[in-house]
């Protein structure tokens, strides 16, 4: 092996490295510098976004374990975006009392879960995607259960571990099917080997229910809304947008490689886990009143449409699907990070303490307002192009009753997106939130969002950039 | 040759509308008069420039006036070849309008400093003038259809903030949006004529649909629709739009009304540049008419001739001086249309086409100025009825010969401007249509009576006792009045012929003194009539009104037009269809939307129970769950 060729694998060995870097820096900061490790940290990751926007050739490494290629790069950047926004929006959270200690082990367990994912996108077989899984879960348990000392976290942490442990059972039970029936796990060896026999079906279920629970489509996703409430604020919105997008891309990037052969199987299937999934995800979310818990059930329902884009199988699919995850990071990240501000300011997390927000913290308002009013899909924002093009997917693979049943749910969606808006807006309380200056990295990450929220949504260059660089089953 | 200059045309306008529109309050008001006004200054002197530079240095290229496409951008594209552009073209009539527009706009811009001294919202009537002028230029340089449209609606819009200037009195509410809806409902008919038009041709462009190359019409040549070919109709109801704005037989109900505008706006919008657009359609569209929807045409024609000799009738009965010149403007523009109607293509038979661009342009100078020195009028006496006036001559000179000189010309006496025009309008009529041409033969006499019925009236007739003495309105009033008439004797004196025609080439054209004569001689009959009815005061139309009864109230309340209208609308359209909406929209639709929000809401009760927090169902359901799909897809679905 050339050595030029570890550069296919460029973001992970920087992860790899900045992970090191912290390491020693927590071993080298006196207790009074940890504040540094944050700026350490957030600085180190964002040359590291920069870095893997730059164009990389295509290969595969370690006898077709690694597999790179245009798209899988752009998927990890948008991962890397996400994280970017995240650790810029923890800063305050990490800078608190009893977080003092465990600065640097916020960050190193992110990017282990996020070289985890990359391996997941990257993956050529089933041992590597499996073991990447792996390592995008664990170290989330312990990210869940990082306020431990707060019963909520802590509960949240182990319903996230219990849970995965069991979908792991059932995720690698599967793939002994697809390994016993087929005798490899290389994903080239597979693909031609695959027919619609009982025992692969078999392993094909299973894996898609192992993929299910980490994107949390229903029926699968029952653990979501406990620990997305119970777990830290920023861990949330990095289990809702980038662990969740991870998945999505290597659900997807699998389906269209190994099982291409059975797609009259997968179809179907996605497409009841899909009206399963719009459906309970926003009859839970209309009568949440927990800001987080609400956005745990929007992002359930938005699972829901992904999975519109990834049945049409083809490189239109590939390229609404990271599409329409490119602008979710962005949109709910925004929500997110507002809901984060708040609860950081004053400690309130319930949609009726955002009464007359309009009035004490315009600016939040009017960015909440945004992010509500892209994830709901109206025009012009980023997030109707996002899900316009989903259906648009569906469509042209002649899904019509589908796309009429997401038209349905989004409409529906409109009614609790817009309850937050009315809340803030119209709505009159006694006791409003009061003004509070925002911390600038919290200022910053939302600076991002909204220019995200606009720019993606009016740029066309970026969506026939995507499709360029997308690919299906042949 | 270099046009990129004439972006100013249209940059100047848009930027005195914003200036004087978010920081007009900051400043005296003079300001925004001082910028509009110079603004349009650099306008008005551009417009010429590029009229001397069009028509002088650039001149004919191959034996015909060339269409230059000054600059252009792609703004929306639909297909490969059906793209929206926005641009400005140049050619014989853009560039005439566009001297039409901005020397009428930089009058009444000088105009209105004295005339709207110190009312309120100075600043904002001045900001609407320009956003008026930027929308009228841009509408005479649009390159394609579409941007036309485009300039067309903000026409609209500015028209309807300008009408409706004085919006604490409600009359002058009421006329803006009637003047507002009605267009509106016109250019319905010219949206839904311009996507006709494009789909059948996949094009917008002014240059591609009426150039030489017809195959782009083939597509939809042999369609057809209830008996009339795909064009013919796109054609109607593109004429729809130009109905609409320009005041033609049966949308012309809201003009009138709209003369509660300021009287400058009157001047500027409903004499001399908005109402004309639906002329300047026609023309810019003409080739397309004349070539594949020759039947438009003939329906163009009578809507012409018939709103000119409807509107010619109602204007002998108003008592209102604004109200009589605005049916007066009506008549007039039917006769632009009437040519524009009867008009051939090629050669001299492309007379009416060139006739038609001829009177709207002198018809600009002497209907501005006529609305102009009523302008002066009503300042002096305070009232816009006949009746309230009388002897003026004296007091006011100078509005009185400007004024004078506006009504022979619009009489169409000989070596006037509009003489000429007119004379050129019968003779295309003459030699296409006989019944029309007697029926514009008869409307030249009528004009000349009700105009001198109105001049008399005014300047002479009975001797009224005022309040106040009247006096000569101040020198930046009448100085427009002055510029206004030199432009309405010479106006005729310009070789149309020579310079616009529908084909782009020259032809000779001379005076037909077969027509020419006994049109001036109806003329002067009709000022005779005027005269021994109203130069003194006599009881003679009193007499006559009361000798014609019933038909003279039917004419003085306008043929109850409006009264037509609001029948239907109200008895019938709010009744019949709009109620049964209503209900529909109430019990059904509302019943339904709220129907699923309660199912939503319910069902969302019920599956609470599914989200217990138990780790242990969570697990069953999981494993249930994937055994259950194991079941159907790999044995039930194969």
């Amino acid at each position: 092996m050339e050595s030029n060729s570890f550069f296919l694998m460029r973001n992970e060995l920087i992860l790899v490295g900045i992970a090191m870097i912290l390491l020693v820096a927590e071993i080298f900061t006196k207790p009074e510098k940890k504040n540094g490790i944050i700026t350490l940290a957030a600085v180190l990751f964002g040359l590291a976004t920069v870095a893997n926007f730059f164009p990389v050739p295509e290969g595969t490494l370690f006898g077709g374990s690694f597999i790179t290629n245009p798209m899988t790069v752009f998927m990890k950047s948008v991962l890397n975006i996400g994280v970017f926004i995240v650790f810029l929006q923890s800063v305050t959270w990490l800078r608190k009392e009893e977080n003092h200690g465990k600065i640097s082990e916020y960050f190193i367990l992110v990017i282990s879960t996020l070289i985890g994912m990359n391996f997941m996108i990257s993956s050529g077989d089933f041992l590597m995607m499996y073991i990447g899984l792996e390592l995008a879960t664990i170290p989330i348990a312990a990210l869940a259960a990082f306020e431990k000392f707060h019963e909520k976290s802590a509960e949240a942490g182990i319903k996230l571990i219990l849970t995965s442990a069991l979908s792991s059972g059932i995720l690698l039970y599967g793939l002994s099917f697809i390994y016993g029936t087929t005798g490899s796990i290389y994903f080239v060896d597979i693909v031609d080997k695959i027919s619609s026999n009982p025992l692969q079906t078999f392993g094909l279920v299973f894996f898609v229910a192992g993929m299910a629970f980490k994107i949390s489509l229903v029926p699968f996703h029952l653990w979501t809304a406990d620990v997305y409430e119970g777990a830290p604020i920023n861990i949330t919105a990095y289990l809702s947008v980038v662990s969740k997008g991870a998945a999505a891309f290597t659900f997807m990037i699998i389906l269209f490689r190994v099982f291409s052969a059975v797609t009259e199987i997968w179809q179907p299937l996605l497409y009841t886990l899909a009206v399963a999934t719009m459906t309970v995800g926003n009859l839970f979310a209309i009568r949440q009143n927990n800001m987080k818990r609400f956005l745990a059930f929007s992002s359930i329902a938005q699972a829901g449409f992904i999975l519109l884009g990834i049945m049409q199988g083809g490189e239109l699919g590939m390229t609404t699907v990271v599409y329409f995850m490119l602008i979710y990071v962005f949109t709910n990240l925004a929500a997110f990070g507002v809901v984060s501000a708040i609860s950081e300011a004053t400690g309130k997390e319930n949609i009726t303490d955002y009464n007359s927000l309009y009035k004490t913290n315009p600016k939040l308002s009017l960015i909440m307002l945004l992010a509500m009013f892209s994830l709901a899909g109206i025009p012009p924002v980023a997030g109707f192009f996002g899900k316009f093009f989903l259906f648009t997917a569906a469509g042209a693979k002649g899904y019509y009753i589908l796309v009429l049943i997401a038209v349905l749910n989004a409409t529906v969606s409109l009614y609790y997106y817009l309850r937050v808006v009315k809340a803030m807006l119209i709505d009159k309380s006694d006791e409003p939130i009061g003004t509070f200056k925002t911390p600038w990295a919290m200022r910053a990450s939302l600076l991002i969002c909204v220019a995200g929220i606009f720019v993606i949504g009016f740029a066309s260059a970026i969506y026939e950039y995507i499709s360029s660089i997308s690919f299906g089953i042949n | 040759m270099n046009y990129s200059y004439t972006i100013l045309i249209l940059l100047i306008p848009i930027a005195a509308f914003l200036f004087n529109g978010l920081l007009g309050m900051k400043f005296k008001p003079i300001v925004s008069g001082l910028v509009g006004t110079i603004g349009l200054g650099i306008v008005f002197l551009l417009s010429w420039y590029t009229a001397w530079q069009y028509f002088f240095v650039g001149g004919m290229v191959d034996g015909e006036f060339p269409k230059i496409i000054a600059m252009s951008m792609d703004w929306l594209q639909f297909t490969d070849k059906l793209t929206i552009r926005m641009g400005i073209m140049l050619d014989p009539i853009s560039v005439m309008m566009l001297v039409v527009v901005s020397s009428v706009s930089f009058m009444v811009h000088i105009y209105s400093l004295g005339y709207m001294k110190g009312e309120k919202g100075f600043e904002r009537f001045y900001s609407f003038l320009s956003l008026f002028s930027f929308s009228m230029l841009g509408l005479v340089v649009a390159t394609n259809i579409f941007q036309m449209y485009v300039f067309w609606e903000l026409v609209g819009i500015s028209s309807f903030l300008l009408i409706g200037f004085y919006y604490q009195k409600p009359s002058a509410v009421a006329a803006s949006k009637k003047a507002f809806i009605v267009t509106r409902f016109a250019d319905l008919g010219f949206l839904i004529g311009i996507l006709l038009l494009s789909f059948f041709t996949q094009t917008f462009d002014f240059t591609t649909l009426t150039g030489a190359d017809h195959s782009i019409f083939e597509s939809g040549a042999a369609k057809s629709f209830m008996g009339m070919s795909v064009f013919t109709w796109a054609c109607l109801l593109i004429f729809m739009g130009g109905a609409g704005k320009s005041a033609m037989f049966p949308f012309h109900i809201w003009l009138p009304d709209a003369m509660e505008g300021p009287t400058p706006v009157s001047a500027l919008i409903h004499a001399a540049t908005m109402v004309v657009a639906g002329v300047f359609l026609v023309a810019r569209m003409f080739p397309v008419f004349f070539f594949q929807a020759p039947d438009a045409l003939e329906v163009i024609a009578y809507v012409g001739g018939f709103t000119s000799l409807f509107a010619a009738i109602i204007a002998c009965t108003q008592y209102d001086i604004k109200r009589v010149l605005a049916f007066s403007t009506l008549s007039q523009i039917g006769y632009m249309i009437l040519a524009l109607g009867v008009s051939g293509y090629e050669g001299h038979e492309g007379v009416g086409y060139m006739a038609s661009m001829f009177h709207l342009f002198t018809h600009a100078f002497f209907k501005a100025l006529l609305f102009l020195g009523a302008g002066a009028i009503i300042h002096a006496v305070h009232s816009n009825v006949m009746q309230d006036m009388g002897g003026l001559r004296k007091y006011m000179p100078i509005t009185h010969i400007t004024f004078l000189i506006a009504c022979l010309t619009i009489s169409g006496v000989p070596f006037l401007s509009a003489f000429f025009s007119k004379d050129e309008i019968l003779v295309a009529a003459f030699h296409h249509n006989k019944l029309l041409f007697a029926v514009e033969y008869l409307v030249a006499g009528i004009t000349a009576f009700y105009m001198f019925r109105l001049y008399f009236s005014i300047f002479w007739g009975k001797d009224t006792q005022y309040h106040h003495t009247p006096h000569e309105a101040p020198k930046v009033m009448t100085i427009p009045l002055m510029i206004l008439a030199i432009g309405s004797i010479f106006a005729g004196y310009v070789p149309f012929a020579k310079l616009i025609t529908a084909d782009g080439r020259p032809f000779e054209s001379h005076i037909d003194f077969a027509i020419a004569i006994p049109s001036v001689l109806i003329g002067l009959v009709g000022i005779g009539l005027a005269m021994l009815m109203y130069r003194k005061e006599t009881h003679i139309p009193e007499r006559i009104s009361i000798a014609l009864g019933g038909f003279y109230k039917t004419v003085y309340n306008k043929f109850y037009i409006d009264e037509i209208y609001l029948f239907i609308t109200k008895k019938i359209i709010f009744n019949y269809i709009s109620r049964p909406v209503a209900w529909f929209d109430r019990h059904i639709v509302d019943g339904t939307m709220n129907g699923i929000g309660w199912i939503t809401l319910t069902s969302a009760k019920k599956i609470k129970g599914l989200q217990s927090g138990y780790l242990p169902q969570y697990g069953m359901v999981f494993a249930l769950a994937a055994v259950v799909f194991v079941l159907i897809f790999a044995f039930l679905v194969r």
